[in-house]
């Protein structure tokens, strides 16, 4: 056999298992993505939206828990993401190579892998023990933890990619470093920001274990971030669990409603990014 | 080596020293810079002609390893001194980099940014005229006006060049260095930005590095060469291209090496 007719069987295999391999994946997300609506699909509802989660036996929906999921999501970017972007913002701009920069990134680099059960944990010690109850804003802090690495992260790979060129150029006119980062480094690193952000809402708004500890969970409507507070993921992970069909639809429904909004946030912020882009060019 | 020290120089480079960590990158240069005159520096790669330039306006400072020995003077004054403002000391001594690098604003906002951080026109009506003049010298004016409110990275490479010189020019500096201004453009984008070199020696001082020896000869008056971090000769372009008295110019003029 010739070497041409080899190499094209070596590249022919070679296509085929990575064709393999990205199929299974993606049958593997359609497979999760068709369950998740066939079931939910049935529990949709307008009462989903207007009524507090139901004991079981009787009509209700998920009001409580996705207000909750809703407050608590919002809270915990609004607490996390700017630590985790003006600590990225330290590491790319002013820390560099310092030994504060490199163990900062270090421990970063743990938490962002860290079990989220174990982020629970610490804020039970060290805000819920303390209050003497759970609460909406021990939930919250929580999930400000979760954010603060994913934001980090994302906020000093951005930074390093704006080209040297651009920082330079701006000193050169006489600009202070912090001028620089807020007019030049900042809109030339925006869409990567923002999908830092993205992702760490995409991860936070999903989570459970963090939130068991916390918010735990409330069958009724409340407000108060002092009070305990219902949450789609712990609704779930508790509905799925009980033997009651009606708890079960509500938990395929909600499990939906978290999979559509991240979806649906996604995909508006790319398209408003695009626009953005396509608008001033960068 | 320095046969023609001027008159009433605006910079003043006395023995200056540039190591990086303990490499040595500039040797003991000392060199004026002329008002109204454009100074091309020559040589090889890695001879030390960017670190130098860079050294006019103190880019070398965001360098943490770089240390800078020696006096430079602007006007008489010490730029390195304690009291010396570096963010000031740059809008006196503006610099052009190799790659435009408009920022990610609109045209107009790319020109009128120096002049926003040192608060240089009080009312809409002074920075829209100081935008157009900074634009109309650097030879931009004519084919961005209907456009100001495009992004600067939407124009070519070659007018995105010219944007960057018109962003320096409107600080108002009294010097402008370039390093390599047009060795990312092609030609007929770089004899442009040569005419406008041209121009712009009737306001201001110039130190220009560059590569390409007939652009040394088309816009300098006067032309240093480096070699290895020390200036081995400066003088008259003329005098330099036509009847090099060192040995390492003639080669390096000549094409020897390079």
């Amino acid at each position: 056999m010739n070497r041409r007719v080899l190499r094209k069987i070596k590249n022919g295999a070679f296509l085929s298992l990575s064709l393999v391999a990205t199929l299974t994946g993606l049958a593997c997300l359609a497979a999760i993505l068709w369950t998740l609506i066939s079931h939910g699909v049935s529990g949709m509802s307008g009462r989903l939206f207007t009524q507090m989660t139901p004991p079981p036996g009787s009509q209700g929906g998920l009001l409580n828990a996705i207000y909750g999921s809703g407050v608590m999501t919002l809270l915990g970017i609004l607490i996390g993401s700017p630590i985790g972007v003006l600590a990225g913002t330290y590491l790319a701009e002013y820390g560099r190579n310092s030994r504060l920069s490199l163990t900062i990134r270090f421990i970063n680099d743990v938490l962002l892998s860290a079990p989220s059960i174990i982020i629970g944990l610490f804020i039970y010690e060290i805000v819920v023990v303390r209050m003497g109850h759970f609460s909406a804003i021990a939930g919250a802090l929580a999930l400000a933890v979760l954010a603060i690495p994913v934001t980090l992260r994302t906020t000093e790979d951005m930074l390093n990619l704006v080209p040297i060129g651009m920082k330079d150029s701006s000193a050169a006119l006489g600009a202070y470093p912090w001028r620089t980062i807020l007019s030049v480094l900042y809109p030339a690193a925006r869409s990567g920001i923002v999908t830092g952000l993205l992702l760490a809402i995409a991860r936070i708004s999903g989570e459970t274990a963090p939130l068991l500890f916390t918010a735990l969970n409330n069958q009724f409507w409340s407000t108060r971030l002092a009070a305990p507070m219902a949450n789609l993921p712990v609704v779930i992970f508790q509905f799925a669990l009980s033997p009651y069909n009606d708890w079960q639809d509500l938990a395929w429904a909600g499990a939906l409603i978290i999979t559509v909004t991240i979806l649906v946030l996604s995909i508006s912020a790319r398209v408003l990014l695009a626009l953005l882009q396509a608008q001033r060019g960068s | 080596m320095n046969d023609d020290s001027l008159s009433n120089p605006v910079m003043t480079a006395h023995k200056v020293s540039v190591t990086y960590g303990d490499k040595c990158a500039v040797r003991n240069v000392s060199l004026d810079i002329g008002r109204n005159q454009v100074l091309a520096l020559i040589g090889p790669s890695g001879c030390g002609k960017s670190t130098f330039l860079r050294c006019l306006n103190r880019m070398n400072d965001t360098i943490p390893s770089a240390r800078v020995e020696g006096t430079i003077t602007l006007d008489g004054q010490n730029i390195y001194g304690k009291k010396q403002d570096v963010a000031q000391l740059r809008a006196r001594v503006g610099i052009v980099f190799q790659k435009p690098t408009p920022f990610p604003h609109s045209i107009y906002a790319n020109v009128a940014y120096g002049p926003r951080i040192h608060g240089l026109a009080r009312h809409r009506a002074d920075m829209d005229e100081l935008v157009q003049v900074s634009l109309a010298r650097a030879g931009l004016w004519d084919e961005v006006k209907d456009r100001l409110s495009t992004p600067g990275t939407s124009l070519s490479g070659g007018q995105q060049q010219r944007l960057c010189i018109a962003r320096t020019i409107a600080v108002n500096p009294e010097v402008i260095l370039m390093d390599e201004p047009t060795s990312a453009l092609d030609p007929i984008a770089s004899a442009k930005i040569e005419d406008l070199i041209d121009e712009l020696r009737e306001n201001y001082a110039i130190a220009i590095v560059t590569h390409n020896m007939q652009q040394a000869a088309r816009v300098s008056q006067r032309t240093a060469y480096f070699h290895m971090g020390d200036l081995v000769e400066v003088g008259p372009t003329d005098r330099v291209f036509t009847n090099p008295q060192q040995r390492l110019t003639e080669d390096y003029i000549t094409g020897r090496f390079g």
